[in-house]
């Protein structure tokens, strides 16, 4: 039994701490990451404790369970995520938790992913829905192999923003030097990502040093922010680029008269009035009222769980996507596309497996093609089994027609997982790269006579481009390949030109 | 689409309401995602409706997925025969008032072998009468998929659990091997037997809840609200003194004061608080300056650490 609870009378006692505020954005969802070790449950416990986000029968409970397991009395903060039975008798975390804190200023959703290699499929869990990743460093041991392949996954599945964590910077005597040293290498190697967004912080997780609070005394050197701070800066992924999506998810038919298409809104707005396709079929329509429980609205935007009624009577059923006639998503029965194999039985080449993306389900097959070297962050041409934790590049071939968008442009109809219908278990998690056409891709079109202009940008000056409403709506006649300067200088060099 | 109800219009039509703050906003639009998503994808599903604040959510949450329709699936309480007077009647009101299909089940062997909180200890009782009699009503229901109001903020192992919480033909909960879940891309293929627990709640905190009953006047048992009540003090608990089963124990009295409760299950196992808060208001701003959690009330989840992840192995939601 607790200390609190002991007590007869559990009385809720004031708290020195002023009232926090309104809430007034939506929530910030983080991972973090980095190898076995590195302090990332500690980091995120500490973060719960100094937000106030931990009660004190559940401190009280954290002070029994924890024993003595450090040098400097503190308990141990790992405990309040490893919840699991397992992962407190092993010490390590296994699965994702998902735990929750927040300070005046906003909200946070935080995932502790596992360090260890077996587990990566729980990280990448964790990082499909996050906005940032805190990815963490032993400042004794710096840069590691494991800490190199989180980043990597995380920058694959959209999260544009990384704080590096410097931690246990108390154990090499705050050496500003150490610091410099690894958050050098980091930002180079998440440049090579095409991350620009980084934040580098030395840390103690376990003092709480720079954490919530900052430490001038024993790093009088760092003028930068603490990670909160980072935190409360940092940007939500803004709504969706691109034209108005709306996967049906089911047909609403209370009465005769009313005939509703209830979904949540996956990118751009919409309003009565609007002309919208229904895809695949390519029915065309006009929204005649946007219903909701509260009132009938006049307009919704992405995110938004709404019912949809339309101004005729047309086929509509569950898993088709309703989208703007201007900016319609690629459908085809070809695309490419990248993806994390998450079971032990691996991605096998040719066999078919079920695709859900938005409340769609179909039958694929998926044709490796070449595999992420973590190592050297080189793809290498990969034609058979794509084994547990790879990342891939593959080919999907669907019987019938599909409707995607790129996960660069779109983050909801983009995304797709495979089921295993041996096992009906979640077997990978992907993202669409492009539509392929069947013979040649792209630049089949005209014949291959057609011009083509190769553009070399800055990796954020594509970005813009690349989200802009124009270039969305030919999202499927363009290509891009992302690589360093070096190798866009050599590109140019051996290209010909100037027609 | 298969639908175990008949799908008709909704009888108590909404009211307007100001717009949500978007924090509130981005979980009841994850939320009624997740109902719609069930819905349509599982033969059966049913919604485990135990009369507390969450249910209480849970089904504002259902109505607002489903409107203009129905909501399509029954609401299914295991009665304990042990729970708040107060709450039974709460709970055959709301079925009355928003025209729901209630299901209520008892274990059988609660009457048959005279089991109950006091004579059985509070683990065996829990086990019996709430893990086992849930078994029994879902089997007995053939329902292939049950909402719960579970948050992921109550306790460690369930921050842990997935959306959709895969289960076992005998409910069983495995924590090392959960289905990955990526995005909000949810895979709700099961076998015949199997089942998933849905939480559309799960990334709800205990101040979401009660700022978002307030912001859509969502009706609670009176329970939630402080008043002069009679009580005794048991195993550092209070407990509430009005239901003549609960016999004083030698040097026991019963007392009065004002007490709420923050949360509400078997009232022999469920402890009061002290306190002034009457109203919404003042339970808010009471929560807000909390130094205990929520749980902390119940003394089925003290038993242990890890208490709450062997009772969810065995199949309580
Ligand atoms: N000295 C020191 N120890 C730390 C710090 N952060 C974490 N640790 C210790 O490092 C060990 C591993 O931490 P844990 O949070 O479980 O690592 P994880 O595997 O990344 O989740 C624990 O013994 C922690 O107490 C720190 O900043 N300073
Ligand atoms: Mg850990």
């Amino acid at each position: 039994m607790t200390a609190t609870a002991t007590s007869p009378s559990a009385t809720i006692l004031p708290f020195a701490e002023p009232l926090k505020a309104v809430r007034d954005t939506r929530p910030l969802r983080l991972i973090t990451c980095g190898s076995v070790d590195d302090g990332k449950s500690t980091l995120i416990g500490r973060l719960l404790w100094d937000t106030k986000a931990v009660k004190e029968d559940q401190a009280a409970t954290l002070a029994r369970d924890s024993g003595s397991q450090n040098d400097l009395g503190l308990p141990d903060f790992a405990l309040l995520l490893d919840g699991l039975q397992a992962e407190r008798e092993q010490g390590i975390t296994i699965d994702v938790a998902y735990r929750y804190f927040s300070t005046d200023r906003r909200s946070f959703i935080v995932a502790d992913t596992p360090g260890h290699e077996q587990y990566t499929r729980n990280m990448a869990t964790g990082a499909s829905t996050a906005d940032l990743a805190i990815l963490l460093a032993d400042a004794r041991a710096g840069l590691l192999e494991q800490t190199r392949r989180h980043a990597t996954i995380a920058a694959l599945m959209g999260i544009r923003q990384f704080v590096l964590a410097v931690n246990k910077i108390d154990l090499v005597h705050y050496d500003k030097a150490i610091f410099d040293r690894i958050s050098h290498d980091f930002r180079e190697f998440a440049l090579s990502l095409g991350v620009r967004q980084i934040t580098a912080i030395p840390m103690s997780a376990l003092k709480g040093e720079n954490v919530v609070y900052p430490a001038e005394t024993s790093m009088p050197w760092y003028d930068g922010p603490t990670l909160v701070e980072a935190l409360e800066l940092a940007t939500v992924r803004s709504t969706q680029a691109g034209g108005f999506r709306l996967p049906v998810q089911r047909v609403v038919r209370p009465g005769e008269s009313f005939r509703g298409y209830q979904g949540t809104v996956a990118g751009g707005s919409v309003k009565p009035g609007d002309s919208v396709v229904i895809l695949p079929s390519g029915t065309v329509a006009n929204v005649s009222r946007i219903v909701t429980f509260d009132l009938v609205r006049n307009a919704a935007v992405a995110g938004d769980a709404i019912t949809l009624v339309l101004d005729r009577q047309v086929d509509v059923a569950r898993g088709d996507v309703i989208v703007s006639l201007d900016g319609q998503p690629m459908t085809g029965h070809h695309f490419d596309a990248q993806l994390v194999s998450l079971q032990p039985g691996g991605i096998e080449p040719g066999k078919r497996y079920w695709l859900k993306s938005g409340s769609r389900r179909q039958r694929v097959a998926v044709e490796p093609i070449s595999q992420l070297e973590l190592a050297t962050g080189k793809w290498q041409p990969h034609a058979s089994t794509l084994a547990m934790n790879a990342i891939g590049k593959v080919r999907l071939s669907f019987e019938e027609l599909a409707v995607f968008d790129a996960y660069d442009q779109n983050r909801s109809t983009g995304a797709f997982i495979l089921i295993d219908p041996d096992t009906l278990n979640t077997v990978a998690g992907g993202m669409i790269t492009a539509k392929r056409g069947e013979v040649g891709g792209i630049h089949r079109d005209q014949g291959g006579e057609g011009q083509r202009v190769v553009l070399s940008l800055p990796a954020d000056l594509a970005e813009q481009l690349m989200a802009s409403e124009l270039f969305a709506n030919r999202r499927d006649e363009t290509e891009v390949k992302r690589m360093t300067a070096k190798q866009a200088a050599e590109l140019f060099s051996n290209a010909g030109g100037d027609i | 689409m298969p639908l175990s109800v008949q799908e008709t219009e909704v009888k108590n039509p909404p009211v307007s309401r100001p717009p949500l703050d978007p924090h509130l906003k981005a979980l009841e639009n994850e939320a009624i995602h997740i109902f719609r998503e069930v819905a349509a994808e599982f033969e059966k599903p049913v919604m485990l409706y135990s009369i507390g604040k969450d249910s209480s959510v849970l089904l504002h949450l259902a109505r607002k997925a489903f409107y203009p329709g129905r909501v399509p699936f029954p609401l299914l309480h295991v009665d304990t025969t042990w729970k708040f007077r107060e709450m039974i009647e709460f709970r055959d009101q709301i079925a009355e008032k928003y025209d729901l299909d209630l299901v209520v089940h008892t274990n059988p062997r609660g009457a048959e072998e005279g089991i109950t909180p006091f004579s059985h200890g509070s683990a065996l009782y829990t086990d019996i009468m709430k893990t086992e009699a849930l078994r029994q009503a879902l089997d007995a229901g053939g329902y292939d998929a049950a909402f719960g109001g579970a948050r992921r903020d109550e306790e460690a192992s369930r921050a842990k659990e997935r959306i959709y919480s895969f289960r076992t033909p005998d409910h069983k909960w495995d924590p090392r091997n959960q289905r990955p879940e990526l995005w909000n891309i949810y895979n709700g293929m099961v076998r015949k037997g199997e089942s998933v627990r849905a939480f559309p709640l799960s990334n709800w905190t205990e101040v979401d809840i009660w700022r978002y009953i307030q912001a859509e006047d969502i009706p609670l048992v009176p329970l939630y609200y402080a008043a002069e009540r009679p009580y005794v003090e048991r195993d550092g608990m209070m407990i509430l003194a009005e239901d003549p089963r609960l016999e004083l124990l030698p040097g026991e009295t019963v007392q009065q004061g004002m007490i709420r409760f923050r949360t509400l299950g078997c009232f022999p196992l469920t402890g009061a608080i002290r306190s002034t808060a009457s109203n919404l208001e003042e339970v808010i701003a009471e929560l807000e300056i909390a130094t205990v959690s929520e749980r902390q009330g119940r003394a089925i989840d003290r038993d242990q650490s890890g208490s709450m992840e062997k009772k969810k192995r065995e199949g309580y939601f």
